[in-house]
């Protein structure tokens, strides 16, 4: 995803003079090929997250597209009140980037997980919050967002996701995706998880449970007909994220689904329950450790399924 | 020619009127930085045009430290960026002038301030972005010495040298208190002026009260080439009114009606109760 992003910048930059990259000390040799073609604008803020995103907000106040980038934590919690007076409050077109979306960087330790971003991001006005679940997501994302005239939150994974799309297809901010029918539950998820969740969903079908797949890549502005018409047609609905269960895609799907009266059967929440992440390893056994992995999936699938057809007998 | 003496004791009245009017405000904060934005104003420094207050060529001034907004509103206001008759809605409901200045409702306001340590890095990326493109406006920015206790002064104070913005000026209103005491009892700044210098800014401290010295350092810019400046302005919390002056207690709190007949006896204002 980073480097689709990088590469994606960098065909912006070509054509867009005002496109500049903005870095915290983060970036060795992805941004090499960019660095060399356009120096005058690439600017290395050293360690210094929050003044880089007051200073993106001033060279945008001239005119200026800072695309601003380091590790998702340090961007969006260390200078969170930037983020929100410089730049969503005065509605500056600046692109804040965040790397190491979840638990990519798995062995280096909760500081470095982003659990809470989209929590944090979710709340400021303005704001456009994309989470792209692979390489072709992210570059969609990357030229949409230098469309966008205002604050938006690119929120990626780092290094090589699996490929969720096999085939190119028409992004549109703010409308999720079916990436697969079902009928008996929704999975809703969001970010570099979306592969796992393919995956336990095929097995799911290969067991004979029909699993609607959607995928939210613009957190906000959400597609809440998406997340209505599957509350309406399955009647049981998980969503799965890298994240804290509060605040983040199950939070926005729990809050649309109760003030539009359409509430299915059954609900569930995947992600961190008030708990940081535990353990190191790899990516994959830091899913598994926090009970998002492919299998844990399957298992909430089947769980929920199970209750929904108890729930049917009832009425 | 404005009489900049003259014109510093008319921008005092409208000050303590335009916060009477709003039933509270910031006044010490406010009445501190009076003649250094009046020189920066009048006194041919800053060069804005009210007829078109976003000329991309224009000089910038942020008011890093946003809750002195009302000596802006005033200046603004009496230099014909907006109607002077919004002055006396300051505060209320339905204004465009609130207790912290909004960069999308009140003309010739660059930033919207409040958050301290917010201004400053801003105003650094305006300076940046004028080298970048090569062009000659000049960038103010006033910050408060308390506000130096923020972080984010610091990583911006680090910035500006290393990009050699020598169309950065920034203000120090050195009045030496802060919302709860003087600074020395809370955090001292310490050697202020060796801190700075020692991030790599051009340094020159002069009376923040006295025109004709900001006239003297305003016309000195930059101070050193490849360099951002500094001017560090000593100066009263509170000065003009005699018992706000140097008074901490006075950060935020309204006159009763016999201090309000003292402080516009010294400020001239014809006081009808």
């Amino acid at each position: 995803m980073r480097n689709a992003y990088i590469s994606a910048l960098y065909e912006l930059a070509d054509t867009n003079k005002q496109i500049y990259a903005l870095v915290s000390d983060n970036g060795a040799i992805v941004y090499d090929k960019y660095r060399e073609s356009f120096p005058e604008r690439f600017i290395n803020f050293g360690i210094a997250e929050a003044n880089m995103i007051s200073i993106a907000a001033g060279l945008a106040a001239c005119g200026k597209i800072p695309f601003t980038y380091t590790i998702s934590t340090f961007l969006t919690m260390r200078a969170f009140e930037q983020i929100r007076n410089d730049v969503c409050m005065q509605k500056m077109n600046v692109k804040i980037v965040g790397i190491g979306a979840g638990f990519v960087y798995s062995n280096l330790g909760p500081t470095h997980h982003s659990v809470e971003d989209i929590a944090l991001m979710r709340v400021l006005p303005n704001m456009v919050i994309f989470s792209p679940a692979d390489q072709l997501e992210s570059r969609k994302m990357t030229f949409a967002s230098a469309k966008i005239e205002g604050p938006v939150y690119l929120r990626l994974a780092t290094g090589g996701t699996p490929d969720v799309y096999k085939d190119d297809y028409d992004f549109e901010v703010g409308r999720g995706v079916t990436l697969k029918e079902g009928s008996d539950v929704t999975v809703i998820g969001t970010g570099g998880i979306m592969y796992d969740a393919l995956q336990a969903v095929e097995e799911l079908g290969v067991q004979g449970i029909s699993v609607r797949l959607v995928n939210i890549h613009t957190i906000k502005p959400i597609d809440k007909e998406i997340i209505l018409k599957a509350a309406y047609e399955t009647q049981a609905i998980i969503t799965v994220e890298e994240h804290s269960i509060a605040g983040g895609l199950g939070g926005s799907a729990a809050e649309i689904l109760l003030e539009n009266n359409k509430t299915p059967l059954l609900f569930k929440r995947m992600g961190l329950d008030n708990v940081f992440p535990s353990g190191y390893g790899t990516y994959g056994e830091m899913k598994e450790i926090n009970g998002l992995s492919k299998d844990d999936i399957v298992n909430q699938v089947k769980n929920i399924y199970q209750r929904k057809k108890i729930e049917l007998k009832g009425l | 020619m404005v009489n900049l003496e003259e014109k510093a004791k008319e921008i005092r009245r409208l000050i303590f009127q335009t916060i009477c009017d709003g039933g509270g405000g910031h006044i010490a904060a406010s009445l501190s930085i009076v003649e250094i934005l009046t020189v920066l104003y009048y006194g041919n420094i800053l060069m804005v045009n009210p007829g078109n207050p976003t000329d991309p060529e224009r000089d910038r001034f942020v008011l890093s430290k946003g809750h002195a907004c009302v000596t802006l509103y005033v200046i603004l206001a009496d230099k014909g960026f907006f109607n002077k008759e919004h002055l006396a809605t300051f505060g209320s409901s339905n204004t465009i002038l609130g207790g912290h200045p909004d960069m999308h409702k009140v003309p010739g306001v660059e930033a919207t301030t409040g958050a301290l340590g917010h201004g400053f890095p801003f105003g650094v990326g305006m300076a940046l972005a004028g080298k970048l493109d090569k062009k000659n406006y000049k960038v103010f920015v006033v910050l408060g010495d308390g506000e130096c206790q923020e972080g984010s002064i610091w990583e911006a104070a680090m910035f500006a040298p290393h990009h050699k913005l020598d169309n950065l000026t920034a203000i120090i209103d050195y009045n030496k208190i802060q919302a709860m005491d003087h600074i020395d009892n809370i955090v001292s700044l310490g050697e202020i002026v060796d801190k700075w210098k020692a991030f790599g800014w051009e340094v020159m401290e002069v009376c923040g009260h006295d025109i004709s010295q900001l006239q003297s350092a305003f016309k000195k810019l930059p101070f050193s080439t490849g360099k951002p400046s500094l001017i560090i302005a000593d100066t009263i919390k509170g000065k003009g009114v005699s018992f706000m002056e140097h008074s901490p207690i006075w950060h935020y709190r309204m006159h009763n009606d016999e201090e309000m007949k003292i402080a516009c006896d010294e400020l001239g204002i014809d006081y009808s109760g």
